[in-house]
C-alpha cells in the first residue's frame, strides 16, 4: 500500500545556521491539485520546495513524496521540477537540452510532443544562451514534462518575465494540466495564485498562515476595514458584534475587519460613542500583507481561512 | 478515473539502469566539450609549443634511454602534461555547471552523482586524446624521438588512461572553487606539479636536494609509471604508492565537496 498524498509534510524545520527558514510546515496535497504556495520574498518558499525535491534535508520533521523519500519518487521520475533560474548549460542548443535530459528517465515522453507542448519547437535549434528568459523558462518546462511526472513543481516560474512571456508560460501550464497530474508551483504574484491553483497555502516566516481554496481565500479578501475613534474600546464586547471577524485597538482607536461592514457601521454608530468611522475595501492585496506581515500577532493568524 | 490509472501505474516505474549513464548524454557532452574553441587550443597547443621547445635539444636525440632515447621520454612527459592538463580540465567544468544551478537541475532528475561523474572523467578523455595524439604526431613528423614502434603504442595508451587520474583533481577544484578562479588555479597547480614531477625535466636532473620533494609530489608517481615501458629496469612500489596517496587525496576531496553540493550556489 501507498500514501495516498502527492506530498506529505509532518512538522518540517529547515535552519541554515542562525536562519530558520522553516518553521514547523505540515501540509498534505492531493493528488491532482494545483496548489499555490504564496508569500513574500524570503517567505520560505523555495526552502520548502528544496525539501520537497530532496534537496536540501529538513532539520527536523518529516517528508514523503507518493509515500516514498523524495529522492526514490525523484529517480522513479515521479517528481520533476522548474526552477526559477538557471539549470540550463549555454553551449547546448534548445534541442540538445531536451534529448540530454531525456536520456535521463526511462519513462518519458517523445522529445517531439514535449517540445512542442511547451512551444519552443521554433527555437529548437538555437544555443540555449540566444533565448530569451520566457523561452527558456518554456525549456525548462519541457524539460519537467519529459518524465510524464505526476507530481510537477515549479519555483517562481514566471520570476522577472514579462506580461506576454507570462501568459505563454501559464497557458501551456494550463493546457498541460488537464491530464491530472499534482502542479505545486511558489509565487509571490497574488493573481497568479488566484488564476492558476485549486488550493493557496499563504506561507510568511517559515509558517503556513493561511490554507485554504482559491474561492476562500477571496472570501478572505472580500471583507472591508472599518476604522473608528472610540475611546475605552472594549474587544470582548467589539467581537461579539455580528459580522465581526478580526479587533485591533491601538489607544483610542479601533479596527475591525468585517464579512459585512454595513451592519457593524450601524451597530457603532447606534450603540456605541464610535465617531470618524472609515470603511475601505480590503482586497486581496491587503489579506496578503495582513496575512504576511503578522504572524507574531495572535489576532491576525487565519488557520484554515474560511473554517 | 484515467488520472488515478496513470497514477497507479507511474507508481510501478523503475530507476534507470546503471544511476541513468547514458551514450547519448556522453555524445553531447562530448559535442559541448568540442564547442569550447578555447579550451581546445589550450589543450592541444600548449603541450606541442612544450615539446617543440624542449624536447627536440640535439643533446637529448643522441642521449639513449632504456630502449630509446631521451627525446622519446621528453615526448612521454610533455603528452602525460597535456592529457592530465586536459583531463583536469574536464573536470573543472562542473564548477560552471555548479554556478549556472546545472548540478541542480540534474539533481531533480534519476540521474546519480556517481554516473554523472564517471560522464564527465569518460568525456575529459577524449580532449586528452587530443593532447596526447598531437604531442605523438609532432613527435613523430619532427622525426626526433626514437623508440620501438611498439612502444609508441603502449606509452600513448599509458598516458592517456593514466591522465584519467587527474580529473578527479579537476572534479575537487570544480567543486571546490567558484568558476572564475577555479580554471586559473588549477593551471597554476598543474604547471607546478608538472615542474615538480620532472615532467618538463627529467627529475635526474634536479639538483640533489630537490630530487626528495619532486618524488613526493602528486605527478612524479604516474610520470614514472608511464615511463616504465621505455625506461625499464626496477620497478619501484613507490611510484604506485604516491599515485594511491594523492588520488585518494583528490577524490576524498571531491566526494567531501559533492555531498554538499546540491545547495543553491
Amino acid at each position: 500500500m501507498y500514501d495516498l498524498s502527492a506530498v506529505r509534510l509532518r512538522d518540517v524545520h529547515k535552519s541554515f545556521g542562525s536562519v530558520h527558514a522553516v518553521r514547523g510546515v505540515s501540509l498534505s496535497i492531493r493528488p491532482g491539485e494545483i496548489l499555490a504556495f504564496l508569500g513574500p520574498n524570503g517567505a520560505g518558499k523555495t526552502s520548502t520546495i528544496d525539501i520537497i525535491l530532496g534537496l536540501s534535508p529538513p532539520s527536523a520533521g518529516e517528508v514523503k513524496i507518493f509515500g516514498m523519500t523524495p529522492r526514490r519518487a525523484i529517480t522513479m521520475g515521479l517528481v520533476s521540477a522548474v526552477m526559477q533560474s538557471g539549470g540550463l548549460l549555454k553551449d547546448l542548443t534548445v534541442r540538445e537540452t531536451v534529448q540530454y535530459t531525456s536520456k535521463l528517465f526511462t519513462t518519458r515522453r517523445p522529445i517531439g510532443e514535449v517540445m512542442e507542448r511547451a512551444g519552443i519547437e521554433p527555437i529548437a535549434d538555437r544555443l540555449v544562451v540566444k533565448c530569451s528568459g520566457g523561452e527558456q523558462q518554456r525549456l525548462r518546462f519541457a524539460m519537467a514534462l519529459l518524465p510524464d511526472p505526476e507530481l510537477l513543481l515549479l519555483d517562481e516560474p514566471t520570476q522577472g518575465m514579462d506580461v506576454e512571456g507570462r501568459r505563454d508560460f501559464w497557458r501551456a501550464i494550463r493546457n498541460d494540466a488537464e491530464r491530472g497530474r499534482t502542479i505545486v508551483f511558489a509565487t509571490h504574484y497574488l493573481e497568479e495564485a488566484d488564476a492558476y491553483a485549486d488550493r493557496i497555502v499563504f506561507i510568511s516566516k517559515g509558517r503556513i498562515v493561511a490554507d485554504g481554496t482559491a474561492a476562500e481565500v477571496k472570501a478572505l479578501a472580500s471583507g472591508r476595514t472599518i476604522h473608528a475613534t472610540l475611546p475605552g474600546a472594549d474587544a470582548l464586547s467589539l467581537h461579539a458584534i455580528p459580522g465581526v471577524d478580526e479587533v485591533e485597538i491601538r489607544g483610542d482607536s479601533v479596527l475591525i475587519h468585517s464579512g459585512d461592514s454595513d451592519a457593524v457601521a450601524r451597530r457603532l454608530l447606534n450603540e456605541t460613542l464610535a465617531h470618524d468611522l472609515e470603511i475601505n475595501s480590503r482586497g486581496l492585496e491587503d489579506a496578503f500583507i495582513t496575512l504576511t506581515s503578522g504572524v507574531d500577532d495572535p489576532r491576525a493568524t487565519t488557520q484554515r481561512a474560511s473554517q | 478515473m484515467t488520472a488515478q490509472s496513470n497514477l497507479t501505474a507511474a507508481l510501478e516505474r523503475v530507476p534507470p539502469p546503471m544511476g541513468g549513464f547514458s551514450i547519448t548524454v556522453l555524445r553531447l557532452e562530448v559535442r559541448r566539450l568540442l564547442r569550447s574553441r578555447t579550451t581546445i587550443t589550450l589543450v592541444i597547443a600548449m603541450p606541442v609549443l612544450f615539446f617543440l621547445s624542449f624536447g627536440r635539444s640535439s643533446a637529448y636525440v643522441h642521449q639513449h634511454i632504456g630502449r630509446g632515447n631521451m627525446t622519446a621520454s621528453e615526448m612521454i612527459s610533455i603528452a602525460l602534461f597535456g592529457a592530465v592538463f586536459a583531463t583536469a580540465a574536464g573536470g573543472v567544468t562542473v564548477s560552471t555547471e555548479r554556478t549556472l544551478g546545472w548540478s541542480r537541475q540534474l539533481r531533480c532528475t534519476p540521474l546519480s552523482p556517481a554516473a554523472y561523474i564517471v560522464m564527465k572523467m569518460l568525456t575529459s578523455l577524449t580532449l586528452a586524446a587530443g593532447a596526447v595524439g598531437a604531442v605523438y604526431l609532432v613527435a613523430l613528423v619532427t622525426s626526433h624521438a626514437s623508440m620501438p614502434s611498439g612502444l609508441w603504442v603502449i606509452t600513448g595508451i599509458c598516458v592517456w588512461v593514466g591522465s584519467l587520474l587527474f580529473s578527479a583533481l579537476g572534479l575537487f577544484f570544480g567543486y571546490l572553487l567558484p568558476p572564475n578562479n577555479a580554471a586559473n588555479i588549477l593551471s597554476l597547480v598543474l604547471m607546478v606539479c608538472s615542474a615538480a614531477g620532472g615532467l618538463f625535466i627529467p627529475v635526474s636532473q634536479f639538483p640533489h636536494r630537490y630530487v626528495m620533494l619532486a618524488k613526493l609530489s602528486p605527478l612524479y608517481g604516474l610520470n614514472e609509471l608511464v615511463h616504465y615501458p621505455l625506461v625499464g629496469g626496477a620497478f619501484t612500489w613507490f611510484w604506485i604508492l604516491n599515485l594511491a596517496v594523492w588520488l585518494g587525496l583528490f577524490v576524498l576531496g571531491a566526494v567531501w565537496r559533492l555531498r554538499r553540493d546540491t545547495a543553491r550556489v
